[in-house]
């Protein structure tokens, strides 16, 4: 077997500018390579944090990672990362933007770019958008530029931190769709924050629970619903009993931040 | 296509848009023509009416004869290019700090703390009273001129950098870290255009304080400049030679305004 491409050992945070807060408590993982991994948990329990730590964002307070087989601390071009909010840039175009990760890394955009970018967003799409500018498009399709943003460096890991979780749902199942056929397609390994069980479910091979703050790892969950995954499959038995695994996972760790009225037994 | 069905949107640019602004623009250019020459035709009304001896009120007919004369004189020509050059020194110099150092204390907010009380000082000091001193220090030639343009073009600027570089987006300062850029790619590339629409706002005012400043540098004693022949022109009762210069001024601090919205809807261009 490949060795995994991701490896984080012990990595943990502690804010300490203002009132100390451990936001995270060591947490430990493997991720093999072109696995889709989903971590769920309440929110404020670490997420984005343990997120922010992998893509090189955030220094940890100890512990270590590798990634591909080497030591990982600083961002590196082979780790994608999709943030919690659409972050594109205003005054650039659809196209312009899309091709700011090759601006900022090869200081000249090739038209060997350019025409790829064009393809991605045809495939995505977005073609005849290339230059409208990101206040003429709806949110879903905001997000999808950011997609393929992200998509354009090839990463061999995809970091996304809740990339659907202000899109109406219909959009949302669209968008899940269209990254499962696109994971599928090149080869990718993606690590994915999300608050709804069935995205996680739907998209996942395993599925990491992260518990109230401080957050600490449950056991991973394993899916095992068969590839292609399609929406048919959310109102499937094994479906309910995997998604049931997981409420039940969050709630024996993070029953009070669920369920913040009920007081006493 | 999958999604487009679901997700039609409209470009915010019917046809018709573009045809529609340029008209607005013409309504607007002739709005402002028709209010210049209804103010001109009351003037020059009201000192026909009131018989005034040109040195309380000269007649519009009157100013414009003395421009053509100054015109063909020759000398008005010094007096403009000695008042643009403090403009222009004064808004170089000005800017140019006001740029630099906004932007120093706009990504460090503690070096903000430990300056604040200078820059708001030096802002509660009426610019008139500090000239002397400049002009003490200076001399009364171009120097002294370009360093009051200088101070009083300063604050706005600083203020507008300061906001602009504070409302850099930290979620595409993240971006541009996890994709690596260097500090000067992170400059042209984020915090330049993300600053850009509050830092040409300050520029607007910047650019009108500048004449300001130049003509309150020339009024401390100069030998050339709008601000000079104010002087002079009030000195010899020559009111008909005040006016001249006051109008010369405005058309200078009309021009800058412009140059600056022209520079707004050129840079700005995503915004609309
Ligand atoms: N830069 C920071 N400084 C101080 N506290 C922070 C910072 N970032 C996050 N936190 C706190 O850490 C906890 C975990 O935050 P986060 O990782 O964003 O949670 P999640 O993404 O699961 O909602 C929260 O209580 C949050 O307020
Ligand atoms: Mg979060």
């Amino acid at each position: 077997m490949t060795p995994p491409i991701f490896v984080a050992d012990s990595i943990s945070k502690k804010f300490v500018d203002g009132r100390p807060l451990q936001a995270l408590l060591p947490v430990s993982f493997q991720i093999e390579a072109g696995e889709i991994v989903c971590l769920v948990g309440a929110s404020g329990s670490g997420k984005s944090t343990l997120l922010r730590i992998m893509g090189g964002l955030m220094a940890s307070d100890g512990g270590a990672m590798w990634f591909a087989g080497q030591p990982h601390r600083a961002p590196n071009p082979a780790i994608g990362f999709v943030f919690q909010k659409t972050n594109l840039m205003p005054w650039r175009t659809v196209l312009q933007n899309i091709l700011l990760p090759i601006e900022v890394q090869q200081k000249k955009v090739k038209s060997v770019d350019q025409d790829r970018a064009r393809a991605l967003l045809g495939a995505m799409g977005l073609d005849g958008f290339e230059e409208a500018y990101p206040r003429q498009l709806s949110g879903g399709m905001n997000q999808r530029v950011v997609l393929a943003r992200t998509l354009l460096q090839q990463p061999r890991l995809l970091l996304m931190d809740e990339p659907f979780g202000q899109l109406d749902a219909l959009t949302r199942e669209r968008l899940n769709l269209e990254l499962l056929r696109l994971q599928a397609a090149e080869r990718m390994t993606i690590f994915m924050v999300t608050h709804s069980i069935t995205e996680a479910v739907l998209l996942a091979d395993r599925i990491f629970v992260l518990s109230e703050r401080p957050g600490r790892l449950a056991e991973p969950v394993v899916v095992g619903l068969p590839r292609p995954r399609t929406l048919a499959m959310i109102n499937t038995p094994a479906f309910g009993a995997v998604a049931l695994r997981i409420r039940a996972l969050i709630g024996e760790h993070g029953e009070r931040e669920a369920e913040p009225t009920r007081s006493g037994f | 296509m999958l999604y487009n069905m679901h997700e039609q949107i409209e470009l915010r640019q019917p046809a018709s848009a573009s045809w529609r602004r340029w008209l607005r623009w013409l309504g607007g250019y002739l709005a402002a023509l028709v209010a210049v020459g209804g103010g001109v035709l009351l003037w020059g009304w009201l000192v026909e009416w009131q018989q005034y001896p040109p040195f309380i009120l000269p007649s519009p007919a009157r100013v414009w004869q003395k421009l053509g004369e100054m015109a063909f004189a020759g000398d008005l020509w010094r007096h403009i290019g000695a008042t643009l050059a403090a403009i222009a020194g004064g808004l170089a110099l000005g800017l140019g700090a006001a740029f630099s150092l906004g932007y120093l204390l706009g990504k460090h907010p503690r070096l903000e703390r430990l300056t604040a009380p200078y820059i708001v000082a030096s802002q509660s000091i009426p610019i008139v009273a500090i000239a002397p001193l400049v002009v003490i220090w200076l001399g009364s030639g171009l120097a002294s001129k370009v360093a009051v343009t200088a101070l009083i073009t300063f604050f706005p600027a600083l203020v507008a950098t300061v906001v602009g570089i504070r409302s850099v987006d930290p979620d595409l300062v993240d971006l541009m870290r996890s994709l690596r850029a260097t500090r000067g790619q992170i400059l042209w590339k984020l915090e330049l255009p993300a600053a850009l629409p509050i830092v040409l706002g300050g520029l607007k005012l910047s650019v009108t304080l500048a004449v300001v400043g130049a003509v309150v540098g020339e009024f401390m004693g100069a030998s050339a400049g709008l601000g000079y022949l104010i002087n002079l022109g009030r000195g010899i009762l020559d009111t008909p030679l005040m006016f001249v210069a006051i109008g010369l001024l405005v058309g200078i601090a009309q021009t800058l305004y412009l140059t600056v919205v022209l520079l707004e809807s050129r840079l700005l261009r995503w915004q609309r």
